[in-house]
């Protein structure tokens, strides 16, 4: 969790606003920090969360989120965190064997042309599930749905329409039902495309995604090229519902990355060239 | 740079009996110990190297085990396929495992073309009895008189099998003798041994990448690199060199249309082989024709799939070859990606403009610069017309042109 961009949103783990799809995104640099910011975050906040790990294993991540201060262990133990390891279950259908024991969510592997239905499956049953009114069992707040990341799922032949299907799924249940955030992760490729007429998925992605989410933190290389000091910068851009109409307000902030945190700061106020 | 960084792998019991010393390296007995292999600095992952020092600083200190190195190849396929088998070569000496994987050469024709390696103070699992050269008996003689205290320190570590250091360098000229190569255990994988059934289970995946995939996961099983199994007394680690991959000949047609129809069988096979080396005490170098691939969306999918990503630009074959500029230089080396590996921030290069150049003992990356230009005719620009060249003179090279014309 990184305080500075708390105090940017203007959410403390006490405090936060509910029913928010958080869309990440990246070009020309690796938006990856956020996610686990926004991991430690919700497990500080005592939410029930649900993450789909898809490009790393949970080593890492765990890895990760103790430098941040949290034990992903301890928290998947006390049911507090539903971790789907992309990695481990994506084997056993790449690799057929003669016993099959992955689970379902990832059966978009076997035919693609499925779609996401049982991982949205997976999702709803991991957040949804209550307690069941058993002893002991401590109680949760609203429930996160964290993605990392979605562009793999286009890597792996599922097509754009059907992640845009999910997320919409995914924003009806647990925005919108159950009061509960969605932060995703979409990664783009090299230059912003200007012809629009390729097939360019991940563009069209990040058009749809951004279009459904209501807060967007864009992280992009400097436009004046590869500085060591500066890691890039990110453009939060709010999509605020008033009485009045929509209400857009956008900042921009350059970032550098430490081992454990990040600091965000107004662009050209690195303290390297201060 | 040639110290020995052999005592990661070694018991402390075989330290000399005279190191009076009570400065003691702090050991760390839950760590594996591998020869050949170091913890990280930044992370502590286990990292192994690439044969190539210079490669090794710029990923950071070497190739985190679990993970995939990337190399997009040059136009002719001469300075990646170099790096692959220095990757190998490395192995070899450093008795780790190899599994080799292509379609186009027959894997045994390339382990035969690996480098020989140049062992100044190491010994290696040599056939010790034949007769050495004269030069033994006079380096007996000749005690050494500056450093009298190592003296006693044992001339050759010739109880170790293999060698434990980090990093070698090789002789390119001279090819890997069979004895040593003989001894690394090697597992082959060739295309065209391969009867690819056709199956349509798999609408994602080509039959040869499947198949690639499932001999892979065999061999991991089979010999033990999986980390589920229990810790066993000897682990090893397992090089995986897949050359040219996405190539026409691995039945891909990546490289051969501007729409291929197996557009995701590349990436889902980088998805499967990143799951397999996760879960294994093993790593790997791909190397890819990215020239060849149109797509450049799919080409910064690939490079996601992959944990280090390194793209190689040879001058050969192009004009950059007669460039004074470049005369130096064999080539460009880009860094496309860098790990995010157990940590937030990555280890980033101090300047991504590197170039390249394969010497006989060494392949060196270096930073690129424009070499001095000190000929006689080499023209000066005068004062007056700085202003008007100050943005040209940066970017031209060739500066031995124009400009007779001297005012004093």
């Amino acid at each position: 969790m990184f305080t500075e961009l708390n105090s940017i949103l203007n959410a403390t783990p006490d405090s936060f606003t509910q029913g928010e799809f958080i869309l990440v995104s990246d070009r020309q640099s690796d938006a990856s920090f956020l996610i686990h910011h926004f991991l430690s975050f919700y497990l500080r906040a005592r939410c029930k969360v649900c993450f789909l790990g898809l490009v790393q294993s949970f080593s890492h991540y765990s890895a990760i989120s103790q430098r941040l201060g949290v034990s992903l262990t301890q928290a998947r133990e006390k049911g507090q965190l539903i971790f789907l390891e992309g990695l481990k279950e994506s084997l056993s259908i790449l690799i057929p064997q003669e016993t099959t024991t992955g689970s379902q969510a990832m059966d978009f592997l076997r035919d693609p042309t499925v779609g996401l239905q049982r991982l949205y499956e997976f999702v709803r049953s991991s957040v949804s599930s209550d307690g069941g009114g058993e002893e002991g069992v401590e109680e949760w707040g609203p429930p996160v749905l964290l993605v990392d990341d979605v562009s793999v799922l286009l890597s792996l032949g599922v097509s754009a329409g059907a992640v845009l299907d999910f997320s919409h799924y995914c924003r009806a249940t647990v925005c919108s039902q159950l009061q509960g955030n969605i932060v995703m992760l979409v990664r783009c490729h090299g230059e912003e495309a200007e012809d629009d007429g390729s097939d360019e998925g991940s563009e069209w992605l990040l058009k749809g995604l951004t279009h459904q989410c209501s807060l967007t933190l864009h992280v992009q290389g400097l436009p004046t090229g590869y500085c060591r000091d500066i890691h890039g910068q990110v453009e939060v851009c709010w999509r605020r519902r008033r009485g009045d109409g929509q209400h857009t307000q956008k900042k921009l902030f350059q970032y550098k990355v430490h081992d454990k945190g990040a600091s965000f700061f107004a662009p050209g106020t690195s303290s390297a060239v201060l | 740079m040639a110290a020995p960084v052999s005592s990661v792998g070694k018991p402390s019991a075989e330290r000399p009996p005279f190191s009076s010393t009570s400065f003691q390296k702090k050991t760390r007995s839950k760590l594996i110990s591998i020869p050949g292999t170091r913890p990280s600095v930044q992370n502590g992952q286990l990292l192994v190297s690439t044969g190539v020092t210079s490669l090794d600083y710029l990923l950071g200190g070497g190739l985190a085990v679990g993970t995939v190195l990337l190399i997009e190849e040059d136009r002719f396929d001469s300075y990646s396929r170099m790096i692959l088998k220095y990757f190998l070569a490395e192995g070899v000496v450093c008795r780790h495992e190899l599994f080799v994987a292509s379609a186009q050469d027959n894997p045994d024709d390339i382990l035969q073309e690996l480098p020989a390696p140049i062992l100044d103070d190491v010994a290696i699992h040599k056939p010790v009895e034949q007769p050495r050269l004269s030069c033994e008996p006079q380096d007996n003689l000749d005690a050494m008189k500056i450093a009298w205290r190592y003296q006693n320190l044992p001339k050759v570590q010739s109880a170790l099998a293999s060698s434990s250091r980090f990093g070698h360098y090789y002789d390119v000229s001279k090819t890997m003798e069979p004895e040593i190569r003989q001894a690394a255990k090697c597992h082959r994988f060739y295309l065209p041994e391969h009867p690819t059934q056709s199956s349509t289970t798999h609408s994602r995946m080509i039959e040869s990448y499947s198949a690639l995939l499932k001999s892979l996961q065999e061999v991991i099983h089979r010999e033990g690199f999986d980390l589920s199994t229990p810790m066993s007394m000897s682990r090893n680690i397992l090089r995986v060199g897949l050359h040219s991959l996405g190539s026409a000949l691995w039945n891909d047609d990546l490289s051969c249309h501007d729409d291929p129809m197996h557009s995701h069988a590349l990436t889902t096979f980088l998805y499967g082989l990143r799951a397999l080396l996760r879960s294994s005490l093993s790593v790997a170098v791909v190397t890819v024709p990215s020239h060849l691939i149109q797509d450049q969306a799919l080409m910064g999918n690939i490079t996601r799939l992959c944990d280090n990503a390194i793209a190689l630009e040879s001058f050969k074959g192009s004009e950059r070859e007669t460039n004074p500029l470049y005369k130096d230089y064999h080539g460009l080396l880009h860094v496309r990606q860098v790990p995010h590996l157990n940590c937030l921030a990555s280890q980033l290069p101090d300047h991504k403009d590197l170039a390249f150049k394969l010497k006989r003992k060494q392949f060196s990356i270096e930073r690129l610069h424009l070499p001095p230009d000190l000929s006689e005719t080499v023209s000066r620009v005068s004062r007056g017309e700085l202003a008007g060249a100050a943005a040209v003179a940066s970017a031209c090279g060739s500066g031995t042109s124009g400009n007779k014309h001297l005012d004093f």
